[in-house]
C-alpha cells in the first residue's frame, strides 16, 4: 500500500525526521488559508498523487503571493497529471499540499528498501538529488552509496558515517545527517515500510537537513497491525476493479487483450498469459483466484472478467493444490446462474479432485463450457474461440 | 536418493489442529509421510488424526525425534513458530503460511540461520520426494518417481511442470516450492548443488518469475558449478510494467528483474530456456536424450 506525500510527512514529523511546514488543501480558498497560516512570502503548491515525476508534469509549482497559491491550487485540483510513473492514462489530482518555501543549498537523494540479497533493509544515498534515480543507477552507479542495516543491531553510527562520508559531507554536517538517517530507519522499521524515498533531501542555508519530498510504501502483509496506516489509504488512487477484486481475495489486473483468464497462483496466472500470447492471442487480464477460492470468489472472478467488454473468450486454468477443483467447478456453475456468461469458457481443471470437478461440469451440461485436456490445448482453444474460430 | 526429505523423515506439524493443518496433514499421511505428531499450544496431551498433540515444539521433538516441521500457523504468528522450531532443534522448517509480514520473516530467517535450521517458504507449496514423503499442500499423485529435480517459485507451476515431466514418461526425485516472497528460505543457489550431488537426479527444472534477481544469481552459479542439464521457465514474459510508486527496488539488484533479462542470463549459462510453459516436459526429455 502507498500513501501521499503529505501523509508520509506527517509520519516523518512524528518520528523527528525534519520536514518543511505545510498543510493539505482540497480547494483554492483552502490552499490560500493554509498558506496564510504558514506565513512567509514563498510557497510550494504540490499535487498529491501516488506517483513520482510530478515536477516535470507540472504538478509542483512555486507561488510568490497568496493569490498565486490560490490560483495554482485551483488549476491543479481536477487536472490529470501524466508522469513516467502514472501510465499514459495519468492520475487525477484531488488535493494539493501547500508547503513553505525552503532555502535549498544542496539536493541529495535518500531512500530505504529491502535488499533481497542481504535480506536486510538497505539505506541508499546519492549526491544526485532531484535527478531520476533510476538514471543515476544506470549511468553512474558509483554515485549511489548503499548500506545494509542488520536489524538485530539496528542503525549504528558507522552506518550513518559510511553514508555521510560517501556524500562528501563536511565535519559539522555529519551529526545532523546521521540524526536524520537514524530517525528515518526507525520510521521504516516501526511502520513495516517496504519503501521510503526522499528525493530531494535538502541541505538548507543554515545547515539543516529537510525532507523536501517523501514517498512511502508499506508491506501489505503487515497492515493488520497498523490501523493508522490503513486509515491513510486513498482508494481513489487505486483501480476500482482491482479494489473490488481484493475484497474477495482475488488479485486482478486489467490488460488490453480479449482472452480473459482465471487461474490459481500468480506464477501459473502469468504463465497462462504467456502461453496465450505464444499461441497468437492477447490476454485480457491477470486474475489469480488464490488459495482460498470458493464458489463465491470464483463467481466474482467471472463478473470481474466480464466487466471488460473486449473479452471474447475465457480460459479457466486451474491446477488444484489448496484450491480443490470441485470447488472451482461449483463456482463456474454458480457464476453461470448469477452472471450471464455469453462467451465461450474453456475450462482446464487438473490436480486435487479433478475427476469430481469434471463430473460436476459434465452433469451440468452447459453449452458454452468447453473442456481442455492440458495447458497448451486450453490456450489454443481459448485463442481460437476469441477469434471466433472454435 | 533424493534431497532433504525421504520416507524415513519424521515430521511434526505446527498448527496441526487448525482447518488447513488438519486437511493437509491427513493428505500428507495418506501419501506416506511420517507425521509423528503436532503442536498446538493449549492442546497438549490431546490426540489428533491419531497422533499426539504437544504444547511446545521442544516437547514434540523430544517425544518423537522429529527433524522437520511443517508450519500452518496464521501469518501473524508464523515468525514465532519458525523461531520456536529453530530453538527446538528442528533441522528443516517448511513454511506453508501465506501472508507473513516481511519484517517478521527477516528476523525469523536470521534466527533460523544462526541455529543451523534450514527453511523452505513461506507462502509455498512445500517439498515432496516422489512416492516417499510429501511435506506441503501439493496434490501428491502428480509426482511420480523419476530422475528430475524441480525447484520453483510458483506453487501451481510446480504441479504443472511435474505433470508435464511425468507425461513424458519421466518422473521426479524431489520437488521444492521455494515461494516468491521477498524473504524466502532455501533458494536456487542452495538447492542446485544438492541436486547436483544427488546420484538419482539427472536433470533439474527451475521455474522462476519476474522480480528480484534470484534467477540471475542462479545463472551465474549454474555456469560455474552445475554439470547436469538445467531446464528453465520464467513466468511473466507478457506481464506489463507495474505501476510502481518508487524506483528503489530496481536499484538494489542493479536490474529490473524482467523475464527477458533472466531468460538471457540463464541461456548464456547454458540452461535450456523454454518460452512456452507447455514445453517444459518436452524440453526435459530432449535435454536428457542428449546426455
Amino acid at each position: 500500500m502507498n500513501i501521499h506525500e503529505y501523509q508520509a510527512k506527517e509520519i516523518f514529523r512524528a518520528y523527528g525526521v525534519p520536514v518543511p511546514r505545510g498543510g493539505v488543501a482540497f480547494s483554492g480558498p483552502e490552499a490560500r488559508k493554509v498558506a496564510e497560516e504558514l506565513g512567509g512570502n514563498l510557497w510550494v503548491v504540490k499535487a498529491q498523487i501516488h506517483a513520482g515525476g510530478r515536477g516535470k508534469a507540472g504538478g509542483v509549482k512555486l507561488a510568490k503571493s497568496l493569490e498565486e497559491v490560490e490560483k495554482l491550487a485551483e488549476e491543479m485540483i481536477g487536472m490529470t497529471l501524466v508522469t513516467h510513473q502514472t501510465g499514459p492514462e495519468g492520475k487525477k489530482v484531488e488535493k494539493v499540499y501547500i508547503e513553505e518555501g525552503a532555502d535549498i543549498q544542496k539536493e541529495y537523494y535518500l531512500g530505504m528498501v529491502l535488499d533481497r540479497t542481504t535480506e536486510m533493509p538497505v539505506m541508499m544515498a546519492s549526491t544526485e538529488g532531484g535527478m531520476e534515480i533510476e538514471e543515476v543507477a544506470a549511468k553512474t552507479p558509483e554515485k549511489i552509496i548503499k548500506v545494509a542495516i542488520d536489524p538485530t543491531i539496528g542503525f549504528q553510527g558507522f552506518h550513518g558515517r559510511k553514508l555521510a562520508f560517501g556524500l562528501g559531507l563536511s565535519k559539522e554536517e555529519i551529526r545532523p545527517f546521521i540524526k536524520f538517517a537514524e530517525a528515518l530507519y526507525k520510521v521504516y522499521m516501526d511502520k513495516d515500510a517496504n519503501l521510503i524515498e526522499i528525493n530531494p533531501l535538502i541541505k538548507t542555508g543554515s545547515g539543516e537537513f529537510l525532507a523536501l519530498d517523501a514517498k512511502m510504501g508499506f508491506d501489505d502483509n503487515a497492515l493488520y497491525r497498523h490501523q493508522d496506516i490503513i486509515e491513510m489509504r486513498d482508494l481513489s488512487e487505486e483501480d476500482p476493479v482491482e479494489v473490488e477484486a481484493a475484497k474477495y481475495g482475488l488479485s486482478y489486473v486489467n490488460l488490453d487483450g480479449n482472452v480473459g483468464c482465471m487461474v490459481n497462483g500468480a506464477g501459473l496466472a502469468m504463465a497462462t498469459m504467456d502461453i496465450i500470447k505464444h499461441e497468437g492471442g492477447e490476454p485480457a487480464n491477470f486474475l489469480d483466484v488464490g488459495g482460498g477460492a470458493n464458489p463465491d470468489t470464483v463467481a466474482k472472478g467471472f463478473e470481474l472478467i466480464l466487466q471488460d467488454e473486449n473479452v471474447k473468450s475465457i480460459f479457466v486454468n486451474i491446477f488444484g493444490g489448496i484450491v480443490r477443483c470441485d470447488r472451482i467447478a461449483n463456482g463456474i456453475l454458480q457464476a453461470t446462474q448469477k452472471v450471464e456468461v455469453n462467451v465461450p469458457v474453456i475450462v482446464r481443471l487438473d490436480g486435487t479432485n479433478a475427476k469430481e470437478a469434471a463430473e460436476i461440469l459434465k452433469n451440468a451440461n452447459i453449452e458454452n463450457i468447453i473442456a481442455a485436456t492440458d495447458l497448451a490445448d486450453g490456450a489454443k482453444k481459448a485463442v481460437a474461440a476469441a477469434k471466433g474460430e472454435l | 536418493m533424493s534431497i532433504l526429505v525421504n520416507k524415513d523423515t519424521k515430521v511434526i506439524v505446527q498448527g496441526f489442529t487448525g482447518k488447513e493443518g488438519t486437511f493437509h496433514s491427513e493428505q500428507c499421511m495418506a501419501y506416506g509421510t511420517q507425521i509423528v505428531g503436532g503442536v498446538t499450544p493449549g492442546k497438549g496431551g490431546q490426540e489428533h488424526l491419531g497422533k499426539p498433540v504437544f504444547n511446545t515444539v521442544k516437547e514434540a521433538v523430544n517425544a518423537t525425534g522429529a527433524t522437520v516441521s511443517m508450519i500452518f500457523v496464521p501469518p501473524a504468528f508464523v515468525a514465532d513458530a519458525v523461531m520456536e522450531a529453530a530453538d527446538s532443534g528442528i533441522e528443516l522448517a517448511v513454511i506453508i503460511t501465506e501472508g507473513a509480514p516481511v519484517k517478521d520473516m527477516m528476523y525469523a530467517k536470521m534466527y533460523a540461520t544462526k541455529k543451523g535450521m534450514k527453511t523452505i517458504g513461506p507462502n509455498c507449496p512445500g517439498i515432496i520426494t516422489a512416492q516417499e514423503c510429501k511435506i506441503g499442500i501439493m496434490p501428491g499423485f502428480i509426482f511420480k518417481k523419476g530422475n528430475v529435480g524441480l525447484i520453483s517459485k510458483s506453487g501451481t507451476l510446480t504441479y504443472e511442470a511435474s505433470n508435464q515431466v511425468v507425461k513424458e514418461g519421466l518422473g521426479i526425485t524431489t520437488a521444492v516450492g521455494i515461494g516468491g516472497d521477498p524473504i524466502i528460505g532455501l533458494s536456487y543457489k542452495e538447492l542446485l548443488p544438492m541436486f547436483e550431488a544427488d546420484d538419482e537426479t539427472e536433470a533439474i527444472v527451475m521455474i522462476g518469475e519476474i522480480g528480484g534477481d534470484l534467477e540471475i544469481q542462479a545463472a551465474q552459479f549454474i555456469k560455474e558449478n552445475i554439470s547436469k542439464p538445467v531446464i528453465a521457465f520464467i513466468a511473466g514474459q507478457t506481464a506489463p510494467k507495474g505501476k510502481r510508486m518508487g524506483h528503489a527496488g530496481a536499484i538494489i539488484s542493479g536490474s529490473k528483474g524482467t523475464a527477458k533479462e533472466k531468460m538471457d542470463a540463464l541461456a548464456a549459462a547454458g540452461v535450456y530456456v523454454v518460452e512456452s510453459p507447455a514445453d517444459i516436459g518436452k524440453t526435459v526429455k530432449e535435454a536428457l536424450s542428449k546426455k
